[in-house]
């Protein structure tokens, strides 16, 4: 397991090792995302209060996990990288903040379309809408100030302060909101007894859950290692895997310079 | 030499406060803008005593929060240019604690002064006297957990060209914490409403960040000058 995990760790054998995964995470994601939808659009029954429209709560609520999860997950990375230096971690936590950024937009667009109909206004200063939108705040600010810095060291190691400073927040956001005014429905699965929910709508949704997850690591490795293809452009084994082609555009530039 | 860090904290507050003595015109500007902000509230909203107690605590609190955000800028960036920040990272002592010396400087010349501008400020938009209380124990408690939370975005920028938007974006939605409990309290103060329990989450905030924050400034000054 840690002779895998310092393989995994070594830019090379991450970029060989990922590549493999990828078509079958590809594939699963897509597997998972159309049996979901299925069983959500098609098979699961009408609700008898919110008919047809609680339907979007398919995508509305795993996003909205994951836009929680990545915040987390950034924040661990970040940590990870700032510990131990490890150069891998560094740049899963700068790929994942768009991709959770992405989410908590598509939480927050589902939501609204959702709160129309249900409550007749597209946005209200509810507690769970509140700190999700503080949470895309937090994402942009972590993205702005990764872009701000050009050295992509720096960069990791500011964004992963700002990171684990935010997930302190967060929770504290979360509650403050939520004790400040709150009009959004109770949480209908993770209930420590019964879920709310019957079994014919919670299949559905968690599929669409494990779906969003593992779209969230395809789309992170393919980020992930373009990336590292971009830092590591100038190291032999990037160079060997595309057949030296960096070279003529060097000397070429070396040329064009007196 | 057992007390030696407190010595240093001690020499590194004497200093900013002797710095900030020395540019006295500086010193009040953040103030001047704070009143300002406060003072546009009725010009574009409206002079209705009714409707400024209504508002009156958000419009406080959302003023020191831009107050202290544009007076936070300053906070480490003189020290970055002529090498003083360097040279307290080569020191032997706890860079944590000479930043904290540092941090209390500035909430001393910018968050205290608030404090002393509430009751003008209270009367100005008409709050009950509960409510100016109340305004005056949350500004108490809040303004060092604002110095504190900026200092970190603060920080985290120094090195950068255009830190002053950044900031900003960085700062912010760390800010809402405090903005909602100090807000709440004095909207209940002035209805008559006990507010314990918001001054009590305002000081645990204050003490988790005293706790906390010196660590992550540390580090985040350490990143900023490598």
């Amino acid at each position: 397991m840690w002779a895998f995990l310092h393989k995994l760790a070594s830019p090379k054998h991450f970029y060989r090792i990922t590549g493999a995964w990828i078509p079958w995470l590809g594939a699963a994601t897509a597997a998972l995302l159309i049996a979901g939808l299925y069983l959500g659009l098609w098979i699961a029954p009408t609700d008898y209060q919110q008919g047809d429209s609680y339907r979007i709560i398919f995508v509305h609520v795993p996003a909205a996990w994951m836009s929680l999860f990545i915040y987390v997950f950034m924040a661990v990375a970040g940590g990870i990288g700032l510990i131990w230096n490890i150069k891998m971690a560094d740049i899963m936590a700068a790929g994942s903040a768009p991709i959770g950024a992405s989410f908590t937009f598509l939480a927050l667009a589902t939501g609204s379309i959702w709160g129309k109909p249900m409550w007749g206004t597209w946005w209200v200063w509810d507690a769970r809408l509140t700190s999700e939108l503080i949470l895309l705040f937090l994402y942009l600010g972590y993205i702005a100030l990764q872009a701000a810095i050009e050295d992509p060291r720096i960069a990791a190691r500011a964004g992963a302060i700002l990171a684990i400073v935010g997930s302190v927040n967060i929770p504290i956001i979360h509650y403050s909101v939520e004790w400040w005014n709150t009009l959004h429905q109770g949480p209908t699965v993770t209930r420590f007894d019964k879920p709310a929910m019957h079994i014919s709508m919670l299949w559905p949704l968690l599929l669409m859950a494990l779906a969003f997850q593992l779209y969230f690591f395809t789309v992170l490795l393919l980020r992930a290692r373009s990336e590292l293809l971009w830092r590591e452009r100038r190291s032999r084994w990037v160079q060997e895997l595309f057949g030296n082609s960096d070279k003529p555009n060097l000397s070429k530039s070396q040329e064009a310079t007196p | 030499m057992l007390n030696s860090p407190l010595l240093a904290f001690w020499a590194v507050l004497r200093r900013d406060l002797v710095l900030a003595y020395r540019h006295r015109g500086e010193l009040a500007n953040p103030m001047l803008f704070f009143l300002m902000i406060v003072s546009l509230y009725p010009l574009g909203i409206s002079p209705e005593p009714d409707i400024l107690r209504i508002i009156a605590p958000g419009v406080v609190w959302i003023a020191a929060l831009l107050a202290a955000l544009f007076s936070l800028e300053n906070l480490f960036r003189n020290d970055f240019q002529d090498g003083t920040l360097e040279q307290l990272l080569l020191s032997p002592h706890p860079l944590a604690v000479l930043i904290l010396a540092k941090v209390l400087a500035h909430w001393l010349v910018s968050g205290l002064p608030m404090l002393l501008l509430a009751p003008l400020l209270g009367l100005l938009l008409d709050l009950p006297a509960a409510g100016q209380w109340a305004l005056i124990e949350t500004l108490a408690l809040g303004t060092p957990l604002l110095s504190l939370i900026g200092a970190i975005g603060t920080a985290l920028t120094v090195g950068l060209q255009r830190g002053g938007v950044l900031l900003t974006l960085l700062v912010m939605p760390l800010y809402i914490p405090v903005l909602i409990f100090a807000t709440n309290a004095v909207t209940a103060a002035t209805v008559g409403m006990p507010i314990s329990g918001q001054l009590y989450f305002l000081a645990s905030l204050l003490a988790l960040a005293l706790t906390l924050v010196p660590i992550a400034l540390a580090a985040a000054v350490r990143i900023s000058l490598s």
